[in-house]
């Protein structure tokens, strides 16, 4: 046994050193030259700005913009540290609702976010994946559906035509990956800043 | 349910065991100790790591001190996971300024990646800095995975050998697999990554103005080099707290059915390598068939229930299935699917909440971990897992016909059918037990975040995923108290050390074994017959242990919900 103590020792710090830190350090180096853009974390400028990441949802209430979906992500009390509240969106704490299909206060959560859609657009039936949380919290997409059940909203406060509006969801839309992998969706933030770019008629 | 969701599920099973061939080649040759394409660049860094370890690796050991070999390995490796953890305030990597972890929640995690389980009661961006993350995490994640194949090698040379000492050496087989196998996988796998999105950088968290003009703090961090051990690995502790559904942990439906794929295929491929090393591969395949009956009677049963959604929300006239803690480009059948894989497998990565799956479609992530991950199951752990049911079956087997059983050539006589009854009877010890003490203890129940069925499901899960070294969760549970991350802490530790403890014992005993040729009283054990046997005494033995305890969780709940009742 006391044979083994010396590879236990020395086999350890080298795989530690190999894996631990050459590894990782030398992907990012690598990774850097490589995929710059991704690296960093898809971020978007606009005027030199960073605005967001291409991947990372942000939160949109205002009627002038799609509406990503509802995120349960969370921050600590400014007030009570030992305390969290809701902060959607929170990319520095990735969260999901963790509700359970017999809980309470999911369905009473689901049931008010229909009243409210329902008001807002009585022609269509509520996408689902408008009133669910995501598991991250940090969902950049929502599906077709919800984008377009959104149109006329967005539509009436920017006083532009549905079509128009149509039209920019249609060509913001991304397929299945081979027309077999994954699901339909619409990236909101690169939607928003479509409607951003269009010109007014 | 849908057409498109099936192809999708049938495209993942064929690439898998497409898969499972050649890299069960390669990985025979790396055991073996031939030279593989990668020998003039990694020989000369094998050969300096035994020079400064001392290892002779020539010299093989008998499995006990194989053994006590692995298990100096990991003291060493919980004293720097927790060192780093505890000290990580002062040392480099820190750009986002984060304290040292707590005792509690240091020695939980330390011991949760020691354990290839990974269970996260840290929430990795807001908790643990860079360094933590590669040199404490990362690392482990190449050691625990690298540790569970070796023993699977071991044991696997205890069938194939005849009159055999020794099994093998734990500091080559360690070595070879990290840098033969893990690390040249990884490295490609990196890129891949980094190329989907992933981030790979050392930069501080970046802070944006959001359109609507409000800040937003974006973590980010070396991603994409984590993840791809992690899945690899079957490891499954994110680098962030919501894990594979965080958009810079699996960014796009490809990288979504990479990690599924790299979840699966070295634990495919060892079965693989079992059959090549005992002589005839098609042995390996049925053990591959044995996993994938129950495979694909999981995912369906899984997608069926999530395409189903919860009759609470389809009462508000809702469609499109269960999306609570759902990813839109994932939907519902890459969801599924990832949680199915991910608990058959000791991944324990998840790509949606667990906890917001229907009673039933949560139910089958929990029976995948209380069988004991034995489909395809953890790099390692999985093979060894399925041969200790495999060693049951066949003694089962044995008793219906009144021969001695055999298996492979070898003779399974008392003292192996005693190991592998230790081996499976601990599991549902720890899990059962402490669910029961937790459910009567006050502050233990002031952790669960759901009421009523569902909040014991919670807690039922928690134990069941530390116990098979899983790590994924129903994370609403609160699991970083003094109580939960001792007591979970404890249930990784004798889930992983009295598994693998036995299981060495049977490679041993196996090896010393005389190799007997087949006979016609042999049961063939290449054929559906065997399959079946199986898969049906899993079935028993799981039925029968774990059964009453899904009937107070998701069993009562699934009622409930059609009942329309809420909590």
């Amino acid at each position: 046994m006391l044979k083994e103590i010396r590879p236990a020792i020395f086999v350890l710090l080298a795989l530690t050193l190999i894996t631990g830190l050459l590894y990782p350090l030398a992907m990012t180096a690598v990774a850097g030259l490589v995929f710059p853009a991704q690296a960093e974390g898809s971020l978007i400028t606009r005027n030199g700005e960073v605005i967001g990441s291409a991947l990372i949802g942000q939160e949109f209430k205002d009627d002038r913009y799609f509406h990503g979906r509802p995120s349960a992500t969370s921050t600590a009390d400014p007030n009570d540290a030992t305390k969290t509240v809701a902060a959607p969106y929170n990319a520095a704490n990735s969260a999901g609702s963790n509700l359970g299909p017999t809980s309470k206060a999911l369905a009473d959560r689901v049931k008010e976010d229909v009243d409210k859609l329902k008001a807002e657009n009585p022609a269509q039936a509520v996408p689902v994946d408008l009133v669910t949380t995501s598991a991250s919290g940090l969902d950049p997409d929502i599906s077709p559906e919800a984008a377009l059940f959104q149109v006329p909203r967005v539509a009436k406060a920017r006083g532009i035509s549905e079509d128009r509006v149509r039209a920019l969801v249609a060509s913001t839309t991304e397929g299945r990956l081979i027309g077999l992998l994954g699901e339909p969706r619409v990236n909101v933030l690169a939607l928003n800043l479509a409607l951003d770019a269009a010109k007014p008629q | 349910m849908t057409v498109i969701g099936w192809f999708q599920i049938l495209l993942y099973c064929a690439v898998v065991v497409a898969l499972a061939k050649p890299l069960g080649w390669y990985m025979t040759r790396v055991f073996n100790g031939e030279r593989t394409f990668l020998s003039p660049v990694l020989r000369p860094v094998e050969s300096a790591i035994y020079w400064i370890g001392g290892v002779d690796e020539r010299r093989e050991q008998h499995w006990l001190t194989y053994t006590i070999a692995m298990l100096l390995f990991h003291v060493g490796g919980f004293l720097i996971i927790y060192g780093v953890m505890r000290l990580q305030a002062v040392l480099p990597f820190n750009p986002a300024g984060q304290s040292a972890v707590a005792e509690d929640l240091s020695f939980n995690t330390a011991i949760s990646f020691l354990t290839n389980t990974n269970w996260q009661n840290y929430g990795g961006e807001s908790t643990v800095s860079y360094l933590v993350q590669m040199l404490g995490l990362t690392h482990q994640n190449f050691l625990s995975a690298a540790t569970g194949i070796v023993l699977a090698m071991a044991l696997i040379r205890g069938f194939s050998r005849a009159s055999a000492r020794t099994v093998g050496n734990f500091w080559v087989d360690v070595t070879r697999c990290t840098l033969y196998v893990l690390l040249p996988l990884c490295i490609v796998y990196t890129l891949f990554l980094v190329s989907q999105g992933i981030p790979q950088t050392l930069g501080p968290y970046v802070e944006a103005t959001t359109l609507e003009g409000a800040k937003q703090t974006i973590a980010v961090g070396p991603v994409a080099s984590q993840v791809a051990i992690k899945m690899l690995g079957t490891n499954g502790g994110g680098f962030f707290n919501a894990n594979a559904a965080h958009p810079f942990e699996n960014p796009t439906a490809l990288s979504n059915f990479i990690q599924m794929l790299s979840i699966f295929t070295l634990g495919a491929a060892l079965t693989n390598v079992f059959g090549r090393m005992v002589g005839n591969q098609r042995q390996g395949w049925a053990i591959l068939a044995a996993m994938g009956v129950l495979f694909i009677a999981g995912v369906a049963i899984t997608y069926w229930a999530e395409a189903n959604g919860s009759s609470t929300l389809n009462a508000l006239g809702l469609t499109g299935g269960n999306m609570e803690g759902k990813e839109v480009r994932f939907g519902i059948v890459a969801s599924s699917l990832f949680a199915v894989i991910t608990t058959a497998a000791s991944c324990g990565a998840v790509n949606a909440m667990h906890d917001s799956f229907t009673a039933l479609g949560g139910m089958i992530p929990l029976i995948n971990m209380q069988l004991g991950e034995i489909i395809v199951g953890g790099v390692g752990a999985g093979l060894y897992g399925m041969l200790l049911f495999v060693v049951l079956a066949i003694f089962v087997a044995g008793l219906m016909v009144g021969r001695t059983p055999e298996y492979v050539g070898k003779k399974i006589e008392a003292r192996e059918v005693k190991m592998a009854m230790l081996a499976i009877l601990v599991l549902p010890l720890m899990y059962l037990g402490w669910t029961a003490v937790a459910v009567v203890l006050p502050s233990a129940v002031a952790s669960m975040a759901n009421a009523g069925p569902h909040g014991f499901t919670e807690v039922l899960y928690a134990f069941t995923s530390a116990t098979a070294n899983n790590g994924s969760a129903f994370a609403g549970l609160t699991g970083n108290t003094f109580f939960y991350n001792l007591t979970l802490a404890s249930s990784m530790f004798v889930g992983r050390f009295f598994m693998i403890i036995p299981a060495m014992a049977i490679a041993g005993s196996l090896a010393e074994k005389k190799s007997i040729p087949p006979s016609a009283g042999t049961l063939p054990t290449t054929g559906g017959l065997f399959v079946g046997l199986v898969v049906g005494v899993i079935l028993i033995i799981g039925g029968l242990t774990f059964f009453p305890a899904l009937a107070l969780g998701p069993i009562v709940e699934h009622l409930a919900m059609t009942a329309g009742t809420v909590f």
